[in-house]
């Protein structure tokens, strides 16, 4: 189990070395979120703007516009929710070279409960044109996303959990933003998992395996632009999809992939995520078990819609 | 010390004037736009383009040139007017002001309008984007400096109040900020919609080193921005003691004319009376 901020905090840091316009903009979550070690090496590229995330906000798309690269990071219902106008018209309509990086997505930021659990970031976020959406499975890939967000223009959100995650994509692994990736082939059954909700499918697919089915597990880190060809070729494959999320089923992940087959290849679809509900205090894993984000629930999506698929 | 010649005054009298029959003439055109909140920042956009900026309309994103942002984006008529007379795009393209595939939109958006330096529309957020660009002259040793007109409307907006402590938390002394005192916003009487008087005291509270003036007189606005050069350590704001719709009677401190476009019988009244000024000049 690693921490997916302490990845982000060392790519960061990596970045900085390599590129002197990168610079950091934080909002009194600096020391939380790792972006404080940034400040120490680079105290001339780091801008604590206290609790005022419209303005952080801002400030990195003036930066930008000035070619600078701004990380603009906080928690991700501060650095979403709060801030979404001023991303709409400073920094997506701008098009600016502004990368909001964003902790404490979803449930498992735990005891501080619903308020500071962001369940609805991934639906603000795609929905805004020219916003790119990464959601990294891990550590590692966190990092990735860190250097891949900086190599490409224009604005991108990527949101991670504060909790510990298990790493189960290697650093050799390659990465690109707007490719899925399959880390499991199997031709039964698709389980499409983003975030700390890939492991989780990985360890459905050892389940259902057990059971005889050969689940195939797309881990979608790019949420937008969305990897429709790879989407598309597991519907026509596999004939049945299982998404898995750790955000509300509302406008996630689940209803973008949906999208997408309905118009291409239609097939049967299970949604495991948060039910257009709000959040409570507790500890990680006692939340996804209890908002059913867990190995077992996409087992049993995986069933659904084979079933369904079956019956046709 | 700023020239302020009487060739001077008089040619930038010209120009407000000229940026004023253009508000008014592409308001009239569009029936929609915001002519009092242009009119009202006319002399100060006329100051900051054909006396202060240095800006090249050859090169509109020449890396060194000073950045104007406009966080009151509905007044972007006088920014298009301006634009155009400083010859950043034809002067004819104004009166594509709020059409169907116009350069030029209803607020200003980046990118699709030469010399155009931020997005805006709401309100609020163009203090903190000059922030931003000021930490980066600065970051990068360069001399160019950021002015920043915003509208007193959006004094209301908290983002406006966190991009004050931020801009004194960095002394940025290479941040103008002209805050438009018109005293007029959508719904009515600034101070009857959300009062913000002392509102001086209320900069000077942020740190910032505050000037106010007549916003319609030019010898004060030229020292002013010359003031704000001289400053150091601390960002300057200009209170600016404006009239909306102002250089046009009928329309002078009327709440109607924030937002309403003039009539085909006001078009004619209002450019004679812009004529007439233009003649005693």
């Amino acid at each position: 189990m690693e921490s997916q901020r302490s990845y982000f905090g060392k790519a960061l840091i990596e970045l900085g070395r390599r590129n002197p316009n990168v610079v950091v903009v934080g909002a009194d979550t600096t020391e939380s979120i790792k972006t404080i070690d940034f400040g120490k090496s680079f105290p001339d590229r780091f801008f604590q703007l206290g609790i005022a995330e419209p303005n952080m906000i801002s400030v990195a798309a003036g930066l930008a516009a000035a070619g600078k690269i701004p990380f603009a990071a906080t928690y991700s219902v501060f650095g979403s929710a709060h801030t979404y106008n001023v991303i709409r018209q400073n920094v997506a309509y701008t098009n600016l070279n502004v990368k909001i990086f964003c902790s404490h997505a979803g449930l498992t930021v735990g005891p501080d409960g619903a308020t500071h659990q962001m369940n609805e970031d991934i639906a603000l976020m795609r929905g805004i044109p020219r916003m790119t959406v990464l959601v990294p499975a891990d550590g590692p890939e966190t990092g990735k996303c860190v250097d891949a967000a900086a190599a490409m223009k224009g604005p991108v959100y990527c949101r991670f959990s504060r909790t510990n995650v298990p790493t189960i994509t290697s650093p050799d692994d390659d990465f690109a933003i707007g490719r899925a990736r399959v880390v499991r082939d199997g031709s039964d059954v698709t389980l499409i998992g983003c975030g700390l909700m890939v492991a989780r499918c990985l360890e459905a697919a050892d389940s259902l395996k057990r059971a005889g089915i050969k689940a195939r597990v797309i881990n979608l880190s790019t949420v937008k632009p969305l990897d429709t060809a790879t989407i598309d070729r597991a519907a026509r494959e596999t004939g049945g999809i299982v998404t898995a999320e750790e955000h509300t089923v509302v406008h996630g992940i689940g209803a973008a992939i949906a999208s997408v087959i309905s118009g291409n290849h239609p097939v049967p679809i299970a949604m495991v995520g948060v039910q257009d509900v709000f959040g409570e205090s507790g500890e990680a894993e006692e939340l996804l078990r209890k908002y059913g984000l867990t190995a077992e629930k996409i087992v049993d999506g995986a069933h659904d819609v084979m079933k369904r698929r079956d019956q046709k | 010390m700023v020239d302020v010649s009487e060739e001077l005054i008089a040619s930038l009298k010209k120009k407000a004037v000229t940026l004023r029959k253009h508000i008014i003439r592409m308001t009239h055109n569009a029936q929609s736009g915001h002519p009092g909140g242009s009119m009202s920042a006319a002399d100060i956009v006329t100051a900051l383009y054909f006396h202060t900026l240095r800006v090249d309309p050859k090169n509109p994103t020449w890396p060194d040139r000073d950045r104007f942002v406009l966080s009151k984006g509905h007044a972007c008529p006088v920014w298009y007017a301006a634009l155009a007379e400083r010859g950043f795009f034809p002067v004819d393209e104004l009166l594509t002001f709020r059409k169907l595939n116009s350069r030029l939109q209803g607020h200003p958006e980046l990118g699709t309008t030469p010399g155009v330096e931020n997005a805006a529309g709401a309100e609020g957020q163009g203090l903190s984007f000059s922030v931003g660009l000021a930490l980066a002259a600065r970051m990068d040793h360069k001399p160019w400096r950021v002015y920043c007109v915003l509208g007193d409307g959006e004094q209301d907006v908290g983002q406006t109040w966190e991009a004050a402590m931020s801009s004194s938390k960095y002394g940025l002394d290479n941040l103008t900020a002209f805050i438009d005192r018109n005293g007029i916003q959508q719904e009515g009487r600034t101070e009857d919609i959300m009062p913000l008087e002392p509102l001086a005291e209320k900069w000077e509270a942020f740190n910032w080193h505050v000037l106010t003036i007549d916003g319609h007189d030019f010898r004060q606005i030229l020292a002013a921005i010359e003031e704000s050069h001289r400053t150091k350590g601390r960002p300057t704001a200009v209170l600016s003691r404006t009239v909306k719709g102002k250089g046009v009677s009928f329309m002078e401190n009327k709440i109607k004319y924030h937002g309403a476009a003039t009539s085909d019988e006001e078009l004619k009244l209002a450019l004679a009376e812009l004529d007439a000024q233009e003649a005693a000049i």
